[in-house]
């Protein structure tokens, strides 16, 4: 392609801009654009990266709260976590790339968050994952499994960041179209937090990292489309990633942080070396000036279009003090990588590319960055639900089968075989890993623990998306609860079909709002996430899957293990039994997993109660009252109770019930707000319970070797853990390797 | 006693190395850069784990030329406690301080876990804090730790009493459950698990410990 291409309405389609926004980029130049403007704007402008579609309704999402340093808008949130030092994360997508390439996507998507992260200033020291597959019964999807771990693997043990937890779950809508979510958290002082900002006119802007090729060119417009058969001709728009460049890189950034000459600093991550160009001049209100022949290139004959489009990997754009740029060399040959000056800050506000010299693009940073259309999509229709309102009849059946099913199934069997591969104690932080309910890292900065918890229902969510996306706040709220950790701030990921379509808004607007009333009430202000849209393959929708990852922080006391420790001791429920019906268990494991089917409501989530059982359970946390704490939640309290006891002392429990509902109902309906606890001091637990107005009953005992359930009636559940246990163990190994 | 640890563009694990001998044992530690040819004044060497110089060859292969290797070797040969973990493992091994070969786990996938060691020699600057046939837990983290020696060789380590440390169930395929082995002159060590990490009971094990101690009472012995 030569620049002096002549802009067809073909050409804008297929750079999936409308007629009316082609009309837009004529408006904001005066003119026609070149084909490298058109490029340029066509990235800026797809879904992923201006969130067109999504935007007018994120704007109701709370986004301040008194932990919160840094909303969004920047690479990353930051909060406050005490003693001057601050946390930095967020939660990226790489789920296109990861179905076309699974290795490389998913190796890259952890690259591009935690470049997110330590362009803040932050060195990056957690990572959880959130993944979402096919159905193991096909290969194919087995394959994307593997792939995808072992990319998530390579790329977080090699550059040294443990990944620490997170959550797996397959289903069949995610056949074409699995979800790779990567949520990464960093620390840092809080005067020392980088921003992506280009001030200073004349400032040097400074090339560092990689050299630039041709792959990865328009990935985030990709990233906005639908799949089709074609998608996998794609296959050269997946990115490469070398996470060894990308710990140079971290080092590198880091310590030339530390000289005070750097002004501004940002990741080239979609859309590369346009979104970080135009988006620091933006931010500063200045305009930046810079010719493609100084940007190091792998390959020969780039063009400016090429080179402004392309999303190679480990790179970073910044602008350094005039008269200090050596300062940054100096750090940066010390680690072996390129920093080259290829232009400057200037004061006009224009971003213009020149190519030897010749001007190849010159447009308005502050209108790319910031005057993207903004859609209000229609959704004036019922989100698309495709499950019946009426409950089926649930027949009677045998509950240590069921139970024995659902522990051995792909949702709710041990994830061991993917963490496994992941380095999770690198870095000497990890108090609870993966498999826990949320994962916690000491920070040794200033003696804290941060607790993590990303969590996301797409059943419940196919359901209702208001009240499901308001059970994943409250699920994520209640896990880092059980450390003791208060939330103080969450990244969310929105993983949605097509906004265009009416029926697909109407999940994304109701799932938003739903968002924005749970993070209200739970006072856990969003700092920043990404938007994942067109996930679809040939017409067919994901189920919606709103992601959200709570960060709190602990300040004293080590948290309570989830497995019980000894025999003899009680077992208080917190919260209670908790209420369901036949309408509201359509979204359970157990209807999904026994039932193979969907239908009815989400369970009932009563926002008020909910918060009082986190309170209740983080002062018994930090008052030492619990020997082990343990969130119910998919599987409900059977399974919770299986899960308790798989821990290293085969400690399981003898529990009775008083309850009239039918056994399946009892023992796997999910109402939310309940927490297992096994305590020597039963009463202590059940006053401060008291005090927060939350039933605490005492349902049980540990015991060794055993899980026994009863009723009024009679023994429901009689297993012995140890085959339970192995059951559960090995069940993914299994399903992969048939 | 004052630990220098080798920083190779990849380390990853010299921060939890420092920090074990720094914060959790009450030594002293200092960063020594791979460019360098010199060791300085330290008493002792961590090479710790990472992937040195990105280790898309075989892993340690590039590291062994670098200038600090050069510096290490002199240490080595002149009686200088060398400690290996993992990556450093590797280096070892590749640079022919240890004899031998590590390489892809059997299963071919990155293994991280809690492991039991046990104890296999006290005998050695490493291990004289801790008991023979006394287990250790800690983490293993590695995508190429299975050890692999000729027959000869592996029956030169047992009869020399150099298989300091054998996996309880070995995760990787080493022969013989081999985790951890020195020298002929016993003052270098190489092994696959990580007792840096495992130096603090908030983290589950403070096991690790036991070698780092080891090390500061053979040094204070020989000072005496």
């Amino acid at each position: 392609m030569s620049a002096t291409t002549a802009i067809t309405p073909d050409l804008v389609s297929a750079h999936q801009l409308t007629p009316d926004e082609y009309q837009r980029i004529v408006r904001i130049l005066g003119r026609e654009p070149s084909l490298t403007e058109l490029g340029i704007f066509s990235v800026m402008w797809s879904e992923h990266c201006s969130y067109k579609s999504s935007r007018r309704h994120l704007k109701k999402l709370p986004t301040h709260g008194k932990h919160v340093l840094q909303g969004p808008g920047e690479n990353a949130g930051i909060i406050d976590i005490g003693g001057g030092w601050a946390a930095a994360f967020k939660i990226e997508s790489h789920n296109h790339p990861s179905f076309i390439e699974p290795f490389q996507g998913a190796a890259t998507g952890v690259g591009g968050i935690l470049r997110d992260i330590f362009t803040m200033g932050a060195r990056p020291i957690a990572v959880l994952d959130s993944l979402r597959f096919g159905s193991l019964s096909v290969p194919r999807n087995r394959r994307i499994v593997e792939g995808v771990v072992e990319g998530i693997a390579h790329y977080g043990n090699c550059f040294g960041v443990p990944t620490v937890g997170g959550e797996t779950v397959f289903d069949p809508c995610y056949n074409g179209n699995p979800l790779v979510n990567v949520f990464a958290l960093g620390v840092c002082r809080h005067n020392e937090i980088f921003r992506g900002v280009a001030s200073g006119v004349g400032n040097p802007v400074i090339y560092v990292g990689a050299k630039t090729g041709r792959d990865g060119i328009h990935g985030a417009s990709m990233a906005s489309a639908e799949f089709t058969e074609e998608s996998s001709q794609k296959r050269p728009n997946v990115q490469v990633g070398d996470p060894f460049l990308e710990k140079l890189l971290l080092e590198a950034c880091l310590e030339a942080m530390q000289t005070g000459a750097i002004v501004g600093i940002q990741d080239m991550g979609a859309a590369g070396l346009t979104s970080s160009s135009c988006e620091m001049a933006s931010r500063a209100g200045t305009g930046i000036e810079f010719d493609i022949k100084h940007v190091p290139q792998r390959e020969e004959g780039m063009t400016p279009y090429e080179i402004m489009l392309s999303e190679s990997q480990e790179r970073m754009l910044l602008v350094a003090g005039r008269g200090r740029e050596e300062e940054v060399y100096r750090v940066f040959r010390k680690w072996g990588l390129d920093a080259v000056e290829i232009g400057q800050v200037t004061g006009d506000g224009m971003l213009r590319v020149l190519d030897h010299g010749v001007v190849a693009a010159e447009i308005p940073a502050h209108s790319i960055a910031t005057e993207a259309p903004v859609y209000d999509r229609p959704h004036n229709v019922p989100p698309y639900r495709p499950a019946p309102l009426e409950a089926p009849p649930i027949p009677g059946a045998d509950s240590n089968a069921s139970l024995r099913k659902l522990l051995a199934s792909p949702d709710l069997c041990s994830k061991k075989w993917i963490w496994r591969q992941y380095d999770y104690t690198v870095r000497t932080n990890t108090v609870s890993g993966p498999g826990a309910d949320s994962a916690v890292v000491r920070v040794k900065e200033n003696g804290s623990a941060l607790a993590i918890s990303l969590d996301g229902n797409g059943r419940y969510c196919t359901l209702d998306p208001r009240e499901g996306t308001k059970l994943i706040v409250a699920e994520a709220c209640r896990n880092i609860s059980c450390a003791g950790a208060e939330p103080a701030g969450a990244t969310n990921n929105l993983n949605f079909g097509n906004p265009e379509r009416p029926e697909i808004m109407a999940q994304i607007v109701e799932s938003v709002e739903g968002m924005a009333e749970a993070c209200a009430f739970f006072e856990v202000p969003i700092t920043g996430g990404n938007v994942s849209l067109y996930n679809e393959t040939l017409g067919e929708a994901i189920n919606p899957s709103p992601v959200f990852g709570a960060v709190g922080v602990i300040k004293d006391a080590v948290p309570p293990p989830m497995h019980f420790q000894a025999e003899g001791r009680s077992i208080v429920l917190l919260g209670g039994l908790g209420h369901t019906d036949p309408a509201r268990f359509g979204g359970t494991q157990y209807a999904k997993v026994i039932l193979d089917a969907l239908w009815g409501l989400p369970p009932a989530l009563d926002m008020d109660y909910e918060k009082r059982v986190q309170i209740a359970v983080r002062q018994i946390a930090r008052h030492g009252l619990a020997e082990s704490v343990h969130d119910l939640s998919d599987g409900g309290l059977a399974v919770a109770l299986a899960e308790a006891s798989f821990g290293p002392n085969s400690i399981g429990a003898a529990c009775q019930l008083d309850s009239g509902l039918q056994p399946e109902l009892l023992l796997f309906h999910e109402a939310p707000s309940r927490i297992l606890i096994s305590t020597t001091a039963a009463d202590k637990v059940q006053l401060i319970a008291t005090e927060f107005g939350v039933e605490a009953p005492v349902i049980g005992v540990t015991m060794k070797g055993s899980l026994r359930i009863r009723n009024s009636s009679g023994v429901l559940i009689d297993c012995a853990l140890a085959q339970l246990q192995d059951e559960w163990q090995t069940a993914l190994d299994r399903a992969l390797h048939v | 006693m004052k630990v220098g640890v080798i920083v190779f563009p990849g380390s990853n694990c010299d921060h939890d190395a420092f920090y074990a001998v720094g914060h959790n044992l009450g030594e002293q530690a200092e960063f020594i850069w791979h460019d360098s040819h010199s060791l300085g004044s330290v008493d002792a060497v961590i090479l710790p784990g990472g992937f040195s110089y990105g280790d898309y060859l075989r892993c340690g292969a590039i590291a062994k030329f670098s200038p600090v290797m050069a510096a290490v070797k002199n240490f080595a040969r002149a009686g200088g406690l060398v400690l290996g973990i993992c990556n450093g493992f590797q280096i070892l091994v590749e640079s022919g301080l240890l004899p031998g070969a590590l390489i892809r786990n059997r299963g071919l996938r990155f293994v991280c876990e809690e492991i039991a060691l046990r104890v296999e020699s006290t005998n050695s600057p490493f291990t004289n804090a801790c008991e023979r046939g006394q287990v250790l837990r800690m983490p293993i983290a590695h995508g190429e730790g299975c050890y692999i020696a000729s027959e000869e060789t592996l029956d030169e380590l047992a009869s020399d009493d150099r298989i300091l440390f054998r996996y309880v169930n070995n995760p990787n395929g080493s022969a013989r459950d081999i985790a951890g082995i020195c020298n002929p002159e016993r003052n270098v060590l190489g092994m696959m698990p990580h007792p840096e990490r495992a130096a603090d009971l908030i983290l589950g094990s403070n096991d690790g410990l036991a070698i780092l101690q080891s090390m500061a009472r053979s040094l204070a012995r020989a000072a005496a």
